[in-house]
């Protein structure tokens, strides 16, 4: 309940409205009593020879007050809708920027899908909590305290007699909506495995057929779909005997009203026009009660709904500005990370134990096994995860110290999986810095090797890239990535140096920009090309979240430790092949040879 | 959805007018072909329509029943006769409920088996579908034709032709009914529906078009949320929190206004029904009383007919609510005929040729293939590769080294010339066995959701545990498994981003070695590895070439050099094979290549 209640509570700043739509909920019940009673008096005062013109007043009155019925009714739905589109508005509102201020490590947890569905499936719900649960919950009470009173009105007895009825109508409502309620969600979640299927198999169709699977991924969806064909079966099975139940039990009320009232009518007791009335209340009632499950489902899928946003809403970021934090000042790129560890609570630390310090300008290689934590020793720097001993930091300030913002502000980051964002070209260059004029996002993506490639489109900086765009090469998107980090002009830089297969071209521009991008800046590296780690000022060799080796290449390569053994194995044969190259060229004479150095990879 | 003012890409724009169309109300192919489908079940569907006309029977007897009885026992002091009509009321009711539920459930059924065999026969069309087709389709597009087409097409079978046929009935028998009990009362109450009709249809036309507008804004922003989400690691490292939030915040604000505006003109419109259907009660009760007076009516009949009255105008409101249904249905049936429909083209020969073992010597005859007509990617290119040699096909991009492996495994077919394999045309041998001895390990490896165990089990599905925790050893990876949270039984996709790419391809490598194939090919298989973990695998990566022929797509220098054979292609051709020192010595065309890898000129 609390969830509910707590839904109710964004109600409030709309309260001028709440009010519009609760005093139209009024008139619409009211109006609708007013017609059944005015057929009722049609019959028995409005057929009399002696006035004949009566008969028009109360068709008069059944125009007039169904309009006002029909006027207030719009005010209700209306403002009922405006009020849920409102707080659908306030809360995709509240969880796109609660989402995107959430640390990596709640990412690192958490699935886009995931998050998708609470921010559209769950709002949905809410949405309908409020345009129709609500609304038509109150409408129900409301009515049924209505008729009751106008029936106890007309005849006590007969109303007695029908009264008995109502409860057993609301508690199959709510019986039924209670059977139903989990084979819906067992449709659902069928639903959702099946198309986590569906989608597997078809992104994976080249696994699948290069293993033969198809006839065992047949087999299984066959599996799924019988599955969902069963519970759906099934489901209607509970429908068709539950649904039409309470309506049945209203006819019911309707087959002995018209028994004890026809009796009533025959004694005396009772007129045929309060007769009429009294079944036209009846039936009046049929379409609310009809309409109670659906509406006592949707209660409760708004409660699990409401639950899930706010769990999600009220998740704090780990990552935030202390009180007090100062805005980070310009600074000149001195890195210090002082016996820093790191972990995430249910698992063995990260990191442990990590010291370097990069001096301004300064080049630091990380070198390290797939999962050794070398890419999250530079996670740590822009705050993307908080350090859980030691600390980090830059001229001397702490990095928790100063503002998230104006920290990020200053480091640049190109990592080796390059997101571009569905806009234009210009608009990705840009993404950082907005106000970028025309010519030094031109020039960012001059530097960055990638001007060549963006004009030779059509539509040049104006082409859309992204899920609905052109498709861009990987080696393109990172020369855009690059040259959207160089518009920033930081001075700290984190960087993957490792290109996804590209020909050999690309693979040259895009290692002259990224050496272009490195100078001058303090610069950690993750390194896979050998010229970037025979000339970084620190080669730092990573294992299992401890700093294994460190030095120069020089120094390394005669300590005969890991990063020799990576040496011999990969990066020898590539210096060889580079000295072997430059004799059989034969540049001795003055001409400088520049070799690229990549980690023996042939594209 | 970074755009500021202008308009959302012209793809996108297409995309979602092409799924959201609608269709003739009625499409006779797509009628003709769903029928079909119908068929087996048609008993159960006329059980279904005879227990609807039972239905509408009942409810149209009810308010009759009230009449027979204010203007039988009621007026006559027949006290005995008002209990006779509210039993047979009450037996109405009774009636009116089993049939009903009769009909759902047999209706349900056939229809649920429709969708069931509808949704199988696409899932196998795209198995057996080349793989061209997944070039020319996006997975996204073909998965809203599974889940959401059927889905559309669900509620016409199971809700939306129901009800039409329902309501039509009650329609009729309410007009008959009433025409029955008095022709001109009839007839004056009538005048109204045109008035209805017209109404309801000028307002539909307008509603839909808001509510198409309604979902074309909720698409733009939820694709705003799913790219912010996807890419929250930029723009937190960029900053753009603050100005992503306003962006949003007009998107969010542009679907509000649609949603509004629909809502206004749905709301709208119930007021005005009523007023329509109020007159019509106005006018029964005015004209319908003076006829009482006149003694030409009965006060009962007066009372049915307010009663039916009342019963007549919601139908008459679902009607063009149905049509919009009927329409979506029938573009989503022939969107759903387009998937059943696609032709295959490359199928098992007539007789196919069983080779297993497949001793694993290649040739290729002269082949020729082009992707695209007209744009030729293999020239007539020749090429032996022996029974388990390993061979690297190195080149540059568009050379055609993937497509060459493409033609091996049969994922396209040659559109000159023959691949052979152990001396016969890859055309005619048997599929599955064909494809189920060739190993392929792609760049990006897919794994499916599951555990560790269950991804391995894939290369081989009868493998016991201690098979596949032998081959993990072999590759290397099963140290690397032990470390995971619950190791061999980890669920892959339980935790987001558990593995990295590079223990990904560890996995994948030792799913193929599980599947022991004979041939094996790696396209590009260790280039998202980083040099560390290389040094890590490449003795599983030796372990997994021994044995077999072996296809390279090669990234890795040290793989090139441990080939026994290296082929050079250039345009479609292969212009130079030799052993890595051989050809380095010849300095031609490898020679080339190779310094443009890693040397460059200042």
């Amino acid at each position: 309940m609390p969830a509910v209640l707590r839904l109710f509570g964004y109600l409030r700043p709309y309260w001028l409205r709440t009010l519009v739509a609760i005093v139209s909920m009024l008139g619409t019940a009211g109006f609708s009593l007013v017609v059944p009673w005015l057929t009722g008096r049609a019959i028995d005062v409005g057929i009399d020879a002696d006035r004949p013109y009566l008969l028009y007043v109360f068709a008069a009155a059944v125009v007039a007050s169904t309009l006002l019925r029909g006027l207030s009714a719009f005010g209700q739905t209306y403002s009922g809708e405006w009020l849920a589109q409102r707080i659908a508005y306030d809360l995709r509102n509240a969880i796109y920027d609660h989402v995107q201020n959430l640390s990596f490590s709640f990412h690192d947890r958490n699935q886009t899908g995931e998050l998708m569905s609470r921010a559209t499936a769950d709002v949905e719900a809410i949405r309908w909590f409020f345009a129709f649960a609500v609304t038509g919950l109150v409408q129900i009470f409301l009515l049924l305290i209505g008729i009751m009173v106008i029936l106890v009105q007309m005849n006590f007895k007969l109303a007695l007699v029908t009264f008995a009825f109502v409860p057993l109508a609301v508690l199959s409502a709510v019986r039924v909506s209670s059977i139903l309620r989990p084979s819906w969600a067992r449709i659902q979640e069928q639903m959702g495995t099946m198309t986590t299927y569906l989608q597997e198999s078809l992104a994976g169709i080249r696994v699948v057929r290069s293993f033969a699977r198809e006839p065992e991924r047949i087999a299984g969806f066959r599996a799924e779909n019988d599955n969902l064909h069963r519970l759906q079966v099934r489901q209607a099975r509970l429908q068709a005997f539950n649904m039409p139940f309470m309506t049945l039990i209203l006819s019911m009320a309707t087959a002995v009203s018209l028994w004890i009232g026809g009796r009533d009518v025959i004694e005396g007791t009772l007129s045929v026009g309060d007769l009429v009335a009294y079944i036209g209340y009846l039936t009046l009632l049929a379409l609310p009660v009809r309409r109670l499950g659906f509406l006592i489902n949707t209660f409760a899928r708004a409660q699990a709904a409401g639950q899930r946003i706010f769990e999600l809403l009220d998740t704090k970021s780990e990552v935030q500005d202390k009180p007090g934090a100062i805005e980070l000042p310009p600074v000149k790129g001195h890195v210090r990370f002082e016996n820093v560890s790191f972990g995430y609570e249910d698992r063995s630390p990260v990191l442990k134990g990590i010291t370097i310090e990069a001096l301004p300008g300064e080049v630091v290689a990380l070198l390290g096994a797939t999962g050794s934590g070398k890419s999250t020793i530079t996670m740590l720097l822009p705050r993307f995860y908080d350090v859980t001993e030691g600390r980090i930091t830059i001229d001397g300030y702490d990095i928790r110290d100063v503002t998230v913002h104006s920290l990020r502000r200053q480091i640049g980051i190109v990592l080796q999986d390059t997101f571009l964002f569905s806009a234009t070209i210009r608009d990705n260059i840009a993404y950082g810095m907005e106000d970028a004029p025309f010519e030094k996002v031109v020039e960012a993506a001059k530097l960055a090797g990638a001007h060549e490639f963006i004009t030779s489109f059509p539509e040049g900086y104006d082409t859309w890239v992204g899920e609905r765009g052109v498709t861009l090469s990987g080696g393109q998107k990172q020369r855009i990535a690059i040259a959207r980090t160089l518009l920033l002009n930081p001075r700290i830089l984190i960087l993957d140096d490792s290109t996804s297969s590209v020909d050999t071209q690309t693979e040259h521009q895009i290692q002259q920009a990224l050496q272009f991008l490195m100078e001058g800046r303090t610069t950690f590296v993750i390194a896979h090309r050998l010229r970037t780690i025979q000339h970084a000022d620190q080669i730092i060799v990573i294992e299992n979240g401890r700093i294994l080796e460190r030095g120069t290449h020089d120094d390394l390569v005669q300590n005969d430790g890991f990063y020799r053994r990576i040496y011999d194995l990969q990066l020898r044969d590539q210096e060889e092949l580079q000295a072997m190259a430059r004799s059989r060229t034969g540049e001795t004479n003055g001409r400088a040879l520049r070799v690229d150095g990549r980690t023996g990879v042939w594209p | 959805m970074m755009h500021g003012g202008g308009g959302w890409h012209g793809g996108m724009r297409g995309a979602a007018a092409m799924d959201d169309s609608l269709g003739a109300i009625y499409n006779a192919k797509v009628v003709r072909r769903l029928g079909a489908y119908l068929k087996p079940h048609w008993r159960r569907i006329a059980l279904g329509t005879l227990m609807m006309v039972v239905v509408a029977l009942s409810n149209l007897a009810m308010p009759y029943l009230v009449k027979v009885a204010i203007d039988g026992p009621i007026a006559q002091g027949n006290l005995g006769g008002v209990g006779l009509v509210g039993m047979a009321y009450l037996a109405a009711a009774l009636i009116g409920w089993g049939a009903s539920y009769v009909q759902v459930v047999a209706m349900a059924v056939a229809a649920q088996s429709v969708l069931v065999a509808l949704r199988s026969q696409m899932f196998d069309k795209l198995m057996a579908v080349e793989q061209s087709f997944y070039d020319r389709n996006e997975v996204g597009r073909i998965m809203s034709r599974v889940m959401n087409d059927v889905g559309t097409l669900q509620e016409l079978l199971t809700g939306g032709i129901l009800q039409l046929l329902s309501d039509i009935l009650t329609l009729v028998g309410i007009m008959l009914v009433m025409l029955t009990m008095n022709l001109k009362l009839t007839l004056v109450s009538f005048v109204v529906i045109p008035v209805l009709i017209g109404v309801t249809w000028v307002w539909q036309g307008r509603a839909r078009d808001a509510y198409r507008n309604v979902r074309a804004t909720i698409s733009v922003v939820n694709a705003g949320l799913q790219e912010n989400i996807s890419g929250v690691r930029v723009i937190q490292s960029l900053t753009r929190e603050r100005s992503n939030r306003r962006r949003f915040d007009t998107l969010n604000e542009r679907h509000l206004d649609a949603n509004l505006q629909a809502t206004r003109l749905s709301a709208l419109a119930q007021p005005v029904v009523e007023l329509i259907s109020a007159i019509a009660l106005a006018i029964v009760i005015a004209y319908g009383g003076s006829l009482v007076l006149g003694g030409e009516l009965t006060a009962g009949a007066l009372v049915a007919f307010a009663l039916y009255v009342n019963r007549f105008f919601e139908p008459i409101r679902d009607l063009t609510l149905r049509v919009t249904t009927m329409q979506q249905a029938m573009a989503s049936g022939e969107r759903i005929l387009e998937v059943i429909d696609t032709p295959v083209t490359i199928v098992n020969a007539e007789r196919p040729v069983t080779l297993r073992p497949i001793r694993g010597d290649i040739v290729f005859d002269r082949v020729e293939f082009s992707y695209v007509p007209g744009v030729p990617v293999l020239r007539g290119l020749d090429l032996h590769i022996a029974a388990g040699q390993t061979v690297a096909l190195v080149g540059q991009t568009g050379a055609g080294k993937s497509t060459i492996v493409n033609l091996v495994a049969r994922f396209y077919d040659v559109t000159g010339g023959s691949i052979r394999i152990d001396g016969v045309d890859v055309r005619d041998i048997d599929l599955p066995t064909l494809r189920s001895q060739i190993g392929w390990v792609p760049q990006d490896p897919f794994l499916f959701s599951g555990t560790i165990r269950d991804n391995l089990r894939f290369g081989k599905l009868d493998a016991t545990d201690a098979e596949i925790e032998d081959a993990a050893r072999a590759i290397g990876a099963h140290e690397m498994i032990l470390r995971l949270p619950a190791g061999y039984d980890t669920n892959i996709r339980e935790r987001g981003n558990l593995l990295s790419a590079g223990q990904k391809q560890l996995l994948s490598f030792v799913r193929a070695l599980l599947a022991d194939p004979r041939i094996l090919i790696l396209d590009e298989a260790t280039a998202n590895i980083d040099t560390a973990t290389e040094a890590v695998i490449q003795q599983g990566l030796v372990h997994l070439l021994k044995g077999r022929t072996s296809i390279v797509i090669a990234h890795r220098l040290s793989t090139v050099k441990n080939a026994d054979l290296v082929v050079v292609l250039e345009h479609g051709q292969v212009v130079e094979t030799g052993r890595h020192e051989e050809l380095l010595q010849r300095g031609g065309a490898y020679y080339r290549l190779y310094t443009m890898t890693y040397a460059a000129v200042a």
